[in-house]
């Protein structure tokens, strides 16, 4: 190996530059020593190349995961929960009627390019999504804009406060804002590198972005001035690592210490001491659309019979090799407080199905059904397709299976199933457990509406609910509001619910105090490696 | 000769044009749309039309094609959406990335296909001959993409020789060790078929030339066996064996593809099947365009080698 000057890596310290140096040396002699990420440096295999680091211009979960560590909100998910608590903001207020909020700035705080974090900082960041007047606004697109729609102005009330005014009550918005669209980003940064700020992120979180080679990693360093503690680790690298079989050979040959997702069927080879396996239901709902406008499903009875016939307990323990759990109902259990505790899922029922659709007068149902091939969160949907056609056409359905790729499926499903299908599966994961139900089971959100009703349900109680409790902002109200919606929809049953996605991830033995947050979120921050 | 390379230049430049049309109308005719694969769960008609506005693809299929194609011809290939980033750059890189995967793999499976080839032909039904040929039915029969998994499990994982994936090590030089620790592997998953082909054709193309007259006097004038086969023969044979080499080196660099999402090499391959999957138009077009150019080029280079040795073929 001849040696010019190595490339160091700015700011990594000589200590990872020296270990950088050995890990190169036991490439160069093969067989001599596995292959080590270096001590306080923890390398993440990831799903995906990121689009981006502006967290305004991003929807992938991928990309999350890196803008988690680099970035804050003005509030977070409290850890473990999807409650908000403070984070940028130290506290707030909210008016009356729910349409103003009022926040406190944390003093003393940066972003890593040194300007200070402050209130017109926050301006700043909202007016670039929402304005299309404001002169950065050109640096998106910004695709969850809508997130904060109801936001009508921010303004700055002094230095260390910033009130937003609301078209109307939106009990969201502070979910939304412990979003990754809320995080905020350094306003001088984007004004010195413009539509490049993407490749330059700055922003106030535990990590400070270092470079991002394309196609092989980004590195983040640890920002020893945190405003909540300075992290353990010393730098991050995340290698985008595509396929999953190559992502859990890496993970076994040593070239990554924290390998996302998991395929279910490699679960195994992380059995033993060497390893840790995470696991962590999420707010995720795998369901499958039934058709009540035509067809068999327009019958109650035989949407029952569906949720009856199909044995969840098989599919989440055989085909999804207990990855995720049976879901109950529309809101998925990591809503802790929101959640329905009472609502049992449907049990695998084979005679109370055959009698349902008996009742209804339908012994053979033909059923049209959409399946396809992959898709965000869809987990392993043609081997769950064919499980379920199995389940119904045991109680007597008679079930056709299509398939598609993931966005030519969504083409056909999201305009609506009518004429083309009788059930379709879906996935959604969401911050709120306002967003499903409010996007796909309202009447207003039929897809000749601009929703995802695409079963055409409708029932003028659950719609009332779930105005109401868009509008309260009390935590208690909505809860009580959102278990009330959770009963109808689990007895009118337009859906058989089927599965809440546990995510997973593995860690090696030199990686600790790691834990997955229901937010899906990887947070690195007490994260130390040896 | 320089009118006929001229000649096949201009023959080009409909095909070129042909495939920029077809690649568009592809991209506008599938279903599934940028936006929807951008928003996923969030793609209501509303936000679907602001992210196309953003994008410019609200505008007449004919003005985006021509404004696509004016673009192009001025070296503006348009910014990826998917990766925020110019796809002339990404095209280019990942072009080189592909090129090295493949040229090493084309080199590979040159070498030791002819010279699999020859020797066979030269021991024709001999223990060499027989254990070559064995050895090519195992090569040709193995997928690409299951011989490199295999190679992962078995050097990578289990004995640590190389590593698993990727072009460069993530932290220490990026010098040539580097590089060609990084290559090993998916260079031979992704030679083994090619070279097993090769050495049949060259088989036979050899047993062909080897029964020839102009042989047998090379023979008679007491020229070493060595140099009757390797200088004589071998000649002859190429004028044969270099199509099929033109057709090999479009086949790795096809077959790098599946190499190169096995080994998550950095290359266009691998590029395009994600610029596909999440419907980034520009990149996918911009991409395809480049290939299709250089293959294009690339067959004729092929024919005027062929033209050099054999002047027959210059009409």
């Amino acid at each position: 190996m001849s040696k010019t000057n190595p490339p160091m890596r700015r700011g990594w310290g000589r200590g990872a530059a020296l270990a950088g140096a050995l890990a190169a040396l036991t490439w160069a002699l093969p067989a001599t020593a596995p292959a080590q990420t270096p001590p306080g440096v923890l390398v993440v295999g990831q799903i995906a190349e990121p689009k981006a680091l502006d967290p305004a211009a991003v929807t992938a979960v991928n990309d999350f995961r890196i803008l988690m560590n680099v970035y804050d909100g003005l509030v977070r998910y409290a850890d473990g929960t999807l409650e908000v608590e403070p984070a940028l903001a130290t506290d707030w207020e909210i008016s009356e009627d729910g349409t103003e909020y009022t926040f406190s700035l944390r003093e003393g705080v940066s972003f890593h390019d040194g300007s200070p974090f402050d209130a017109e900082a926050v301006v700043f960041n909202f007016e670039r999504m929402l304005n299309e007047d404001h002169p950065f606004h050109d640096t998106g697109p910004f695709p969850l804009a809508f997130f904060f729609s109801a936001v009508e102005t921010v303004e700055a009330v002094d230095d260390m406060t910033v009130r937003f005014t609301l078209s109307e009550p939106y009990a969201p918005f502070l979910s939304n804002l412990a979003y990754p669209t809320g995080l905020i980003v350094s306003p001088a940064a984007v004004e010195e590198h413009g539509a490049d700020f993407a490749r330059n992120p700055s922003g106030t979180g535990p990590f400070r972005f270092v470079e991002w080679r394309s196609n092989e990693a980004v590195v983040v360093e640890a920002n020893a001035g945190y405003w909540d503690g300075a992290p353990a680790l010393q730098a991050v690298v995340f290698r985008p690592i595509t396929d999953a079989n190559t992502r859990t050979a890496e993970m076994l040959a040593g070239g990554i210490d924290l390998m996302v997702e998991v395929p279910p069927v490699a679960l195994s080879e992380f059995e033993g001491d060497s390893y840790t396996v995470h696991e962590q239901a999420g707010p995720h709902l795998w369901f499958l659309i039934l058709n009540t406008k035509e067809g068999p499903f327009a019958e109650k009875a035989v949407r029952q019979a569906a949720n009856y016939a199909i044995d969840k307990t098989a599919l989440v323990e055989d085909v999804l090799e207990g990855t995720a759990e049976v879901a109950a109902g529309p809101t998925p259990p990591a809503f802790a407080w929101a959640h329905n505790e009472a609502l049992e899922p449907y049990p695998h029922d084979p005679e109370r199905a055959r009698a349902l659709l008996a009742e209804a007068g339908l012994e053979n149902p033909e059923v049209t059904f959409f399946v396809t091939e992959g898709g965000s969160g869809m987990l392993d949907p043609v081997a769950m397709g064919t499980a379920i056609q199995a389940d119904l056409e045991a109680v007597g359905f008679d079930v056709a299976i299509e398939t598609y790729e993931w966005n030519t499926f969504l083409g056909e499903v999201n305009p609506g199933l009518e004429g083309k299908a009788d059930m379709a599966e879906m996935a959604w994961m969401t911050n709120d457990p306002d967003t499903l139900p409010y996007l796909a089971l309202r009447t207003e959100a039929m897809p000749d509406q601009g929703g995802f009703n695409s079963g055409y349900y409708s029932n003028a109680e659950v719609d009332t609910l779930l105005e109401e409790a868009r509008r309260a902002t009390d935590q208690d109200t909505r809860a009580e509001l959102y278990k009330r919606m959770q009963e109808i929809v689990h007895e009118d049953a337009p859906w058989v619910f089927v599965a809440n996605w546990k995510q997973n991830a593995v860690t090696n033995d030199r990686v600790e105090g790691f834990t997955l947050q229901p937010s899906f979120f990887l947070l690195l921050d007490d994260v130390a490696k040896n | 000769m320089g009118r006929y390379i001229l000649g096949r230049l201009v023959s080009a430049v409909p095909v070129l044009f042909g495939i920029t049309v077809i690649v568009f109308l592809i991209m506008a005719l599938i279903p599934g749309d940028p936006a929807t694969a951008i928003l996923g769960a969030y793609a209501t008609p509303e936000n679907v039309a602001k992210i196309n506005r953003d994008l410019g693809l609200d505008a007449p299929l004919v003005l985006r094609y021509f404004n696509w194609l004016g673009n192009m011809l001025t070296g503006d290939f348009g910014t990826s959406f998917s990766l925020n980033r110019p796809v002339l750059d990404e095209v280019l890189e990942r072009f080189g990335a592909t090129l090295i995967l493949a040229g090493s793999a084309f080199v590979l499976c040159a070498v030791f296909g002819i010279a699999a080839g020859v020797v066979s032909a030269a021991n024709q039904y001999g223990a060499a001959d027989k254990a070559i040929t064995f050895a090519v039915l195992l090569g040709i029969s193995i997928p690409s993409f299951f011989l490199g998994m295999m190679m992962i499990l078995g050097f990578a994982v289990t004995l640590r020789w190389f590593p698993v994936s990727g072009m460069w090590p993530i932290y220490g030089d990026r010098d040539l060790w580097a590089l060609l620790d990084h290559l090993a592997m998916p260079a031979v998953a992704l030679a083994v078929v090619a070279t097993g082909v090769v050495a049949r054709l060259s088989r036979s193309a050899m047993l062909e030339v080897l029964r020839q007259d102009f042989i047998r006097t090379a023979r008679a004038k007491g020229v070493h066996e060595r140099g009757v086969i390797w200088r004589h023969a071998l000649r002859a044979a190429m004028v044969s064996i270099i199509p099929v080499l033109g057709i090999q080196a479009g086949f790795v660099l096809s077959g790098a593809v599946y190499i190169e999402i096995v080994f998550q090499w950095p290359g266009i391959g691998r590029m395009l099947v994600n610029a596909i999957l999440t419907r980034d138009i520009l990149l996918v077009q911009g991409g395809v365009v480049f290939v299709a150019a250089c293959y294009v080029l690339f067959n004729i280079a092929v024919d005027v080698a062929q033209s050099l040795l054999d002047p027959r073929i210059r009409t």
